[in-house]
């Protein structure tokens, strides 16, 4: 198996908020060429790479989906050169203060990054009650710097902001950054690509990194309506042990990807994956989702008429903070398992994906 | 144009019940489009001109509907008890007068509180239409009224209830009344049910199947006292959205419009808006995907009987719509 | 004619009695495909478990009608195995956790049987009684011998179906009242339409059955057939109660509004219209709040005119629900009519 980590630390090294992925489509397109037969976006800008199989026409067809946008912040206005804030996606302000990121500017001069602070202002520049609190994000500002005329010029309301902590290689073979929610598995899609060069397969292989996954699976809508696949896989990094995360929800570091089951997962599909890992011998934990799973998954499911789905987690500590641990391992293990499945889908499974109760 | 406002904000037409508004708007449409029709759920559904080679099959979305209230009981007394159709503030309640379908009006007002400094809640709010008993009540369970107040025209602002969106489809009005030629093929939609869930855009957005979606609504503004950390304010031009709590516009599609707006010189304002979504949110998700953005008309007091627009705002809206449709679009 | 009698009331005791979880809708899925057999030629499960059966009409120009009730019922999932035959658990659909304590529960396909307990009251303080007792406190206990239960595994109240009179009650009124209601009107589907009749899953969170079931029949009009809140217990002041829902005894309750479907105004107005010509007792559901499969439904590909006719009961999403026997046969006697009276002229008009 190659060596995934430098095409990882690459792509954590890109922004790519959602709705502004090019950066991101822009690596992961350059790396899937040579492993996909075709290549194009959809229509919301997901990233569609097609692997033919080898059954005849017309061949059933599996979609991999890999949320690849980010979460971040945006400028909502500029008061004497620091910058007004807002999120995109589910960012916790607490995490915030002190973080290095960079501004995405659109203003005089063409597109430029500049690194700015997200900063907390003293206690007597912000209301009495907040006091010894956690400030909330709309008194938190992003400092450049520069000074404010500068800032106006080449500052714009709208202007997409993102982490800027680079990723830093932990021991244990983990791996710390921003935004490894959800390019870890964009990875662990990558790492099945790869296998598949050298295990033919009789459906179709739809690869796709899906855009704005963070504010609604709005890519993941569109792709699925468009691709219409047979059925479909979700992969996104799920709860890891750890601080502040030890509840059911969550699963070991490293001991591999979970295999998720409840309303949102198709049980035929979720007990053939299992089965197969049990007979590969690749370790993997069991996740429960009473309700939703908070992924592509949950569009996929039911779009249409309806597609069978299935969710593999890749376990993440401090999720949606600027320093999220994987382990590498783990993203190997579930592209290796993915790929595996996909290899022996037979012409017949979705004969087998039945509701026999 | 005024008048045409006027015309559209004093109609009653909450969400669910836009018949008469839909009326209202055809006749006004009729003679400036192609095919006209209302489909299942109805939304009204204009047609026209077919696409060039460098054209795009758009559509544009201005909901027809506005926030209202419907009666959920009437007591023995003859006084109505009601649920609300989409946002409403209950700080706008107390006082304020009602007209129902059928033109009965009425005056809200609530249970006597304990803490007069506390606002009632809904449920503690009640309709008197000056009846004097649930028999002699002419309002049933499931009737809906809308808030009543006169549109006023102060010149350089105009002050109506439902400008939230009336204003919105006065400028699709308008936008078609003043479109010379068009590479594109347009759907002009005004939506139903926008305000309880976004109902109508999304199932007409599947309906027209476009290239490319643009709702025309309102937005906040920041420029009022102690008011929300926004940079959009009246006067400064028509809003160009770029994300607001519900969706991101497509950045190829807020690029066009800038582009545009600077290349006709016309005033423009970059919005971000922290709480609300618009009908763009439904369409950018039907079918395959659809790329989306949203041309806002900036006003103050969205949701209150009395919201307010800039005169020259609306009619920079409209001049920047005629652009956007007139020539291809480069995205 | 579809009539109510002692084998749709053993029906039904079956269904109330069956365990089907959002997700997991199977042991009602069995049942429906069934009591189906020899009803109905087109009948398939989809990817997601809905049960979507046609049966056409004869004679020219046929509405395409579909009917929808809703298979799963809200309950439990356990998500981690203590020891000692203590499971902790989340709620699947939205159920109040202070109906939780004290109940007994039946897990898994072998109905295997447990209790929720609480700390005993001598060991309470004053305080901590003001408390509700929080999910992640509450354990399923299923006995310290253990038994074959595992986390993933759902589980309901263990409520048995019971008849007194005019009086009926049971778990999961919400929705086997709807399940088997829709079974009587497929037996005897009129012939003036095409009766396209889904049993959808996962209702209880977030109509996800109904969304694609709608997609793929793409009807001309929807009824939605379920089970509503009748709150008509006495207000804590003695000042009238104006937030009843419904209430049990006034009949088949129609929708005019609910928190996710404004109804399409042409079939409030039919089904109005038919309660009055065949003398059918009927009340209005208050508008505002809840849901039903129309909220998918309504909203699918163009669009589709929905309505929904509820059975009343009291005490939904708790462990022992309260209906009355008339009111679920003037349900499906309304409905009977109702699509026996549809013309494609109730179309023809605009929405209004």
């Amino acid at each position: 198996m190659t060596d995934i980590t430098p095409f990882l630390k690459d792509l954590l090294t890109a922004p790519g908020l959602s709705g502004y992925e090019d950066p991101a489509a822009e690596i992961i397109s350059a790396k899937w060429k040579p492993l996909v037969h075709e290549i194009s976006r959809g229509r919301l800008g997901s990233l569609h790479g097609l692997r033919r199989g080898t059954g005849t026409s017309p061949r059933p067809s599996v979609m991999v989906a890999t949320h690849m946008d980010a979460i971040g912040l945006m400028v909502t206005g500029i008061v004497d050169g620091f910058v007004r804030l807002t999120q995109v996606g589910g960012v916790d302000p607490r995490v915030l203060p002190g973080t290095l990121v960079m501004v995405y500017a659109t203003g005089a001069g063409g597109r430029r990054a500049i690194p700015g602070v997200v900063v907390q202002p003293p206690v007597h520049l912000l209301p009495p009650e907040i006091g010894q609190n956690p400030v909330p994000l709309e008194y938190l500002f992003v400092d450049t710097g520069l000074p404010p005329r500068k800032v106006a010029e080449l500052i714009h309301v709208g202007d997409v902001i993102s982490y800027a902590q680079p990723p830093v290689e932990l021991s244990g073979e983990t791996i710390a950054g921003h935004t490894l929610d959800n390019r870890a598995s964009v990875a662990a899609l990558t790492v099945c690509l790869e296998e598949l060069l050298s295990r033919p397969h009789v459906w179709d292989v739809w690869a796709v990194a899906t855009t704005q996954e963070e504010i609604g699976m709005i890519g993941a809508i569109g792709s699925t309506f468009e691709l219409c696949p047979t059925i479909a896989i979700a992969v996104d990094v799920t709860f890891a042990k750890g601080p502040g995360a030890s509840d059911w929800q969550t699963s070991s570091l490293g001991k591999g990807p979970t295999l998720c089951m409840g309303p949102n997962i198709h049980p035929a599909m979720h007990k053939a994956m299992k089965d197969l890992a049990d007979r590969l011998e690749i370790p993997y934990g069991l996740e429960y989702a009473p309700r939703h799973t908070g992924t592509d998954g949950y569009a996929t499911q039911v779009t249409a008429e309806g597609i069978p789905t299935l969710v593999l987690g890749i376990p993440l500590r401090y999720m949606h903070t600027p320093v999220e641990v994987v382990a590498i391992k783990d993203i190997q293990r579930a592209g290796r398992l993915m790929a595996e499945f996909i290899a022996g889908l037979t012409p017949d499974f979705v004969e087998k994906i039945t509701w026999d109760d | 144009m005024k008048k045409l406002i006027q015309k559209l904000t004093e109609t009653f037409s909450p969400s669910g019940y836009e018949t008469a508004i839909c009326e209202v708007i055809r006749n006004e449409i009729k003679p400036l489009a192609g095919e006209v029709r209302v489909d299942a759920l109805g939304n009204l559904i204009a047609h026209k001109g077919s696409k060039s080679k460098s054209g795009l099959k758009i559509m544009l979305a201005g909901h027809m509907d506005e926030i209202g209230l419907m009666a959920t009981h009437i007591d023995e007394n003859g006084f109505i008890r009601f649920t609300g159709l989409g946002g409403i503030r209950p700080a706008a309640l107390t006082g304020g007068r009602v007209r129902f379908m059928d033109g009965t009006p009425g005056v809200i007002n609530s249970d006597r509180l304990t803490d007069l400094t506390k606002t009632p809640t809904l449920e503690q709010c009640f309709i008197d239409v000056g009846a004097s008993s649930r028999k002699d009540c002419p309002v049933k369970v499931g009737d809906v009224c809308a808030f009543e107040r006169p549109f006023l025209d102060l010149g350089n602002r105009m002050i109506a209830k439902s400008m939230d969106d009336r204003i919105g489809c006065a400028v699709m009005i308008e936008t078609l009344r003043n479109l010379k030629t068009s590479p594109h093929e347009l759907f002009f939609v005004f939506t139903t049910q926008e305000e309880v869930g976004l109902r109508g855009a999304t199932t007409s957005a599947f309906g027209v199947d476009p290239d490319l979606g643009l709702s025309v609504d309102v937005t906040g503004t920041g420029d009022t006292p102690k008011g929300s950390k926004m940079e959009v304010a009246l006067g400064k031009g028509p809003a160009v959205k770029v994300k607001d709590g519900g969706m991101l516009a497509d950045p190829r599609i807020v690029n066009w419009m800038i582009r545009t707006a600077e290349k006709a010189k016309i005033p423009y304002q970059r919005e971000v808006l922290e709480g609300g979504t618009t009908d763009a949110r439904a369409i950018q998700v039907a079918r395959a995907g659809v790329p989306a953005g949203c041309l806002s008309v900036p006003t103050r007091y969205v949701h209150s009987p009395s919201e307010m627009v800039d005169t020259r705002d609306v009619q920079n809206s409209v001049k920047l719509l005629v652009a956007l449709l007139s020539a291809p679009v480069d995205l | 004619m579809p009539t109510i009698g002692n084998a749709q009331l053993k029906l039904l005791e079956k269904l109330c009695n069956a365990c089907a979880v959002s997700g997991d809708e199977g042991e009602v899925r069995k049942i429906v495909l069934e009591e189906l057999k020899g009803h109905a030629e087109d009948v398939r499960v989809d990817a997601l478990g809905n049960v979507l059966v046609t049966r056409a009409g004869s004679g020219k120009k046929r509405l395409k009608v579909m009917l929808s009730a809703h298979m799963d019922e809200v309950g439990f999932m356990l998500v981690t195995d203590d020891g000692e035959g203590l499971f902790r658990f989340e709620t699947v659909g939205g159920i109040d956790i202070r109906q939780l304590p004290g109940k007994a529960v039946l897990i898994g396909k072998d109905h295997l049987p447990g209790v929720i307990g609480a700390r005993p009251i001598h060991l309470t303080t004053i305080e901590e009684r003001k408390q509700k007792i929080p999910l992640d406190a509450l354990r399923i206990d299923i006995g310290p011998g253990g038994g074959k239960v595992k986390p993933g595994d759902r589980a309901t109240f263990a409520t048995r179906f019971q008849r007194n009179g005019p009086v009926l009650i049971a778990k999961a009124f919400d929705n086997r009242l709807g399940v088997v209601t829709l079974l009587e009107l497929v037996k005897n589907a009129p012939a003036n339409i095409d009766l396209l009749a889904a049993f959808t899953v996962q209702e209880e969170i977030g109509m996800r059955g109904a969304k694609v079931a709608a997609y793929t029949f793409n009807p001309d009009l929807a009824i939605v057939v379920d089970a509503t809140p009748a709150n008509d217990l006495p207000g804590w002041d003695d000042e009238e109660n104006d937030s009843f829902n419904t209430k049990l005894g006034l009949g088949p309750a129609i929708y005019i509004a609910d928190g996710n479907t404004l109804s399409d105004p042409r079939l409030v107005r039919h089904l109005s219209e038919t309660a009055q010509a065949e003398g059918i007792p009927v009340q209005f559901r208050q508008p505002g709040g809840g849901g039903t499969d129309a909220g998918a439904i309504h909203k699918a590909r163009s669009g589709v005119p929905s309505v929904s006719v509820s059975v009343p009961h009291r005490y939904s999403h708790t462990a022992a629900s309260i209906a009355r026997l008339d009111d679920w046969k003037n349900t499906l006697t309304l409905l009977h009519a109702a699509l026996r009276r549809l013309t494609p002229e109730l179309l023809a008009s605009e929405r209004g």
